[in-house]
């Protein structure tokens, strides 16, 4: 994020608190200073601000740790035409989102420290949000050689993973879990397998053959999560599946983990709010990866994330331009924007009854700062002031042309939505603040 | 000669004909009525009538294909059209064009039926999506070829007298067809028991959802059927070992006189073409009495006139 700006101290009162670490949800006030949360205060009563403090008077609107989302696509390097880091994260404080986790399977691919340098550098000159790069698990993204994931996690990468790809070598794969155990470091890799997904271009079944389009089964999605539990076991290698769309998947990590093994897994906001059937007819801003499946797996995904068992929500925010959409389905680039739908979407299914406030919010917050081990994601003094505002009420329909990013292929267009970010804060400093009108609106 | 008025009301709903799924019984009937009369009319004299004379009608083809396309040059003709053909093929794609770009490019020649085919399932929807004339498809992947199945319902009818009761075996590759999915549809409209045949990895995910009944032997699928039609097996199927070899898919799914045998007397014979002798019929059913392989490419045409003529109701009046 970008450096050297002074921020006054600030003064959050009247604010419904949730801290989904603690399980803290109730009235009070937060002082900001220095960049990180100084004081919490219980009860409705305004502290008196310390000198030049702004007081923002939340009105009882939700007051939480700002999101962390672990699978974006951020352009740079390589794909600035789609998206780059500033862009990205001018929609992600837009969302609420304070820390940004970006895919490696960039041009040139994230498997070099220089490159981990070089995105690192252009985030902090660039990005008004935290940005922390995954490198590749292999070089070139081949699936064939480990990357340096010693020197890498050093420059600061954050976590391993192959992008989009899943390593097929369960050889490779074994060695990565082993090798990184002595770094510390976390594979979070994708899960599908490439051979048994072939060409496929959406969930196969009814839908895919009435469509006439090669199908991606789920199981091939279940026999990558599968034998990568089993290497998990062997290995005892930290584990986090990147984005799991099916039931058995959620199962099978869900029993690795009762088996005590370190594996944890996300789910997409599409995956937990979207099926196979909104891909209508050859809709390509619904065709994704990984893929909208039954709503049988939908269902189970949002059960999941009740549960616990399934630990993270991410945006998959992954912008496509205009001439990769406007193809035939098959041959239309997979992935949609996200990072500002995120959190609405994420509030329909606590509006629902779904999940509860608290648990949502972990998900997207301290959840994904656990496994990242990250010193954000928070309500606690001394923790960096990484906060999102959010009006739980407020009503709005989503609008490509409102968005912030410069890709537009949204799988929410014109959804009725419930609940936004109305202020965003990072390190201290506002980043987004909502004009009254529309927070009001 | 003046040709007699015979339609007030358009007979299609919709500028377009994308596939048969969308389309009403009723439609569905009075094409073939009126491509019946064509067929007729076809064998009594070939001559050129000028119910879309002065309009233009661009074939567009992405992927080969000499029979459809000249199927709907020939209507398109005897109906007094202008027709342009485009090979498209790989051309304009390896030059960077968009199918959008190609299609916006046709449109401001301002044709007045665009006949479409493309190899991906959804393209001819997409590019009717972008366009001001009406559009044909003229098969999309693996989705649909809706003249394709009227025909075939066509051919079946004149020979059976009916569809409704008909039973009626689809055998071959029924994941990657598109003349499997349009007489899915169409057929079962009318009332046809359908049966499918195919080695289980050449039948489409949730094959049970489709309404039909479903064998991995072909005899027992031929068996008392009243239709017979075969599909082409494309060779890569074979190389992305959906089968193992043509010779171990003759030998199950091919029809030859032992397996037609099955099926009733005065069953016919049917293939989309064009056929692979020796994969999935045996040269000598091939000309059978009992194919009407033949006769399909004759009613092709006829279909195809009855489509555009259907479809010129949309056309606008001037020009």
């Amino acid at each position: 994020m970008q450096n050297g700006r002074q921020s006054a101290p600030t003064v959050f009162h009247n604010a419904r608190l949730v801290d989904p670490a603690s399980g803290l949800d109730r009235t009070g006030a937060v002082l900001v200073e220095n960049g990180v949360i100084a004081d919490i205060m219980a009860g409705t009563a305004r502290p008196a601000p310390p000198d030049g403090a702004r007081v923002i008077d939340c009105a009882g609107r939700v007051l939480a740790p700002g999101l962390i989302d672990m699978r974006v696509f951020a352009g740079e390097p390589g794909f600035e035409h789609r998206e780059t880091l500033a862009g990205a994260s001018r929609a992600a404080a837009a969302g609420g989102v304070t820390t940004i986790i970006c895919r490696p399977d960039t041009e040139p691919v994230i498997d070099d420290p220089a490159i981990v340098d070089y995105v690192r550098r252009r985030a902090r000159d660039d990005a008004l949000v935290h940005v922390h790069p995954m490198a590749a698990l292999t070089r070139g993204r081949e699936g064939r050689e480990m990357t340096e994931i010693g020197l890498l996690s050093d420059a600061g990468a954050i976590a391993f993973g192959d992008g989009a790809r899943t390593t097929a070598d369960a050889r490779v794969m074994r060695n990565a879990l082993t090798y990184s155990q002595t770094f510390g470091a976390l594979i979070a890799p994708h899960v599908e397998d490439a051979a048994l997904i072939g060409d496929g271009v959406m969930n196969e079944g009814e839908i895919s053959a009435r469509l006439g389009l090669p199908g991606r089964p789920a199981a091939a999605e279940i026999i990558a999560v599968e034998r990568d539990m089993r290497l998990v076991e062997l290995t005892g290698g930290r584990y986090h599946a990147a984005s799991v769309s099916c039931r058995a998947s959620v199962a099978a990590i869900s029993e690795a983990r009762q088996a005590g093994h370190p594996v944890t897994c996300g789910v997409s906001i599409n995956n937990l709010v979207l099926n196979e059937i909104d891909v209508g007819a050859y809709r390509t801003f619904f065709k994704l990866r990984p893929p909208l499946r039954s709503e049988e797996d939908r269902a189970a995904m949002v059960e999941g994330l009740a549960s616990g068992a399934i630990d993270v929500v991410v945006s998959d925010h992954d912008p496509q331009d205009t001439d990769s959409k406007r193809r035939p389905f098959v041959e239309a680039g997979f992935g949609a924007v996200g990072l500002e739908t995120l959190l609405p979407a994420a509030l329909g299914l606590y509006h629902e009854g779904q999940v509860g406030l608290v648990d949502l919010l972990a998900a997207m917050t301290s959840n994904p700062a656990r496994i990242l081990g990250l010193d954000a994601g928070r309500l606690e003094p001394g923790r960096i002031a990484d906060l999102v505002v959010i009006d739980l009420a407020s009503p709005f329909v989503v609008l490509a042309e409102d968005l912030v990013s410069k890709c537009r292929n949204t799988t929410f267009e014109r959804r009725h939505m419930q609940g936004r970010a109305v202020l965003t804060m990072v390190a201290g400093s506002i980043v987004f603040e909502r004009a009254p009108a529309e927070a009001d609106a | 000669m003046a040709e007699p008025v015979e339609i007030r009301s358009p007979i299609l709903r919709s500028p377009h004909l994308l596939g048969i799924d969308g389309l009403g019984v009723d439609e569905v009937l009075a094409l073939l009525d009126l491509a019946d009369r064509w067929v007729d009319r076809n064998r009594a004299a070939p001559q050129k009538r000028d119910l879309l004379r002065g309009r233009t009608l661009i074939n567009l083809f992405f992927e080969a294909s000499t029979r459809t396309q000249s199927s709907f040059e020939l209507a398109g003709k005897r109906l007094g059209a202008d027709v342009v053909n485009m090979a498209v093929q790989r051309s304009a794609i390896a030059k960077g064009e968009t199918l959008i770009d190609t299609a916006m490019t046709l449109n401001a020649m301002r044709p007045d039926i665009l006949v479409i085919r493309h190899e991906a399932a959804g393209a001819v929807e997409l590019l009717s999506q972008k366009v001001d004339c009406s559009v044909v498809n003229a098969g999309d992947g693996a989705h649909e070829h809706p003249t394709q199945a009227l025909l075939d319902a066509l051919t079946m009818r004149r020979h059976k007298g009916r569809i409704e009761g008909l039973v009626i075996a689809i055998c071959g590759d029924i994941a990657h067809s598109r003349v499997a999915r349009s007489n899915l549809i169409l057929l079962s409209m009318l009332g046809a028991r359908l049966r499918l045949a195919a080695p289980a990895t050449l039948l489409p995910p949730a094959v049970d959802r489709f309404g039909a009944e479903v064998f991995t032997d072909l005899r027992d699928a031929i068996r008392n059927a009243d239709v017979v039609m075969m599909l082409r097996l494309q060779s890569e199927r074979m190389s992305a070992s959906y089968v193992p070899s043509a010779r171990e898919y003759f030998h199950f799914f091919g029809l030859d006189h032992d397996k037609l045998a099955l099926a009733r007397p005065d069953a016919i014979v049917m293939h989309p073409g064009p056929m692979n002798r020796g994969v999935e019929i045996d040269s000598a059913v091939a000309d059978d009495p009992r194919s009407v392989i033949r006769e399909q490419v004759e009613i092709g045409v006829a279909v195809r006139m009855a489509v555009l003529e259907a479809l010129a109701a949309h056309v606008g009046v001037a020009g």
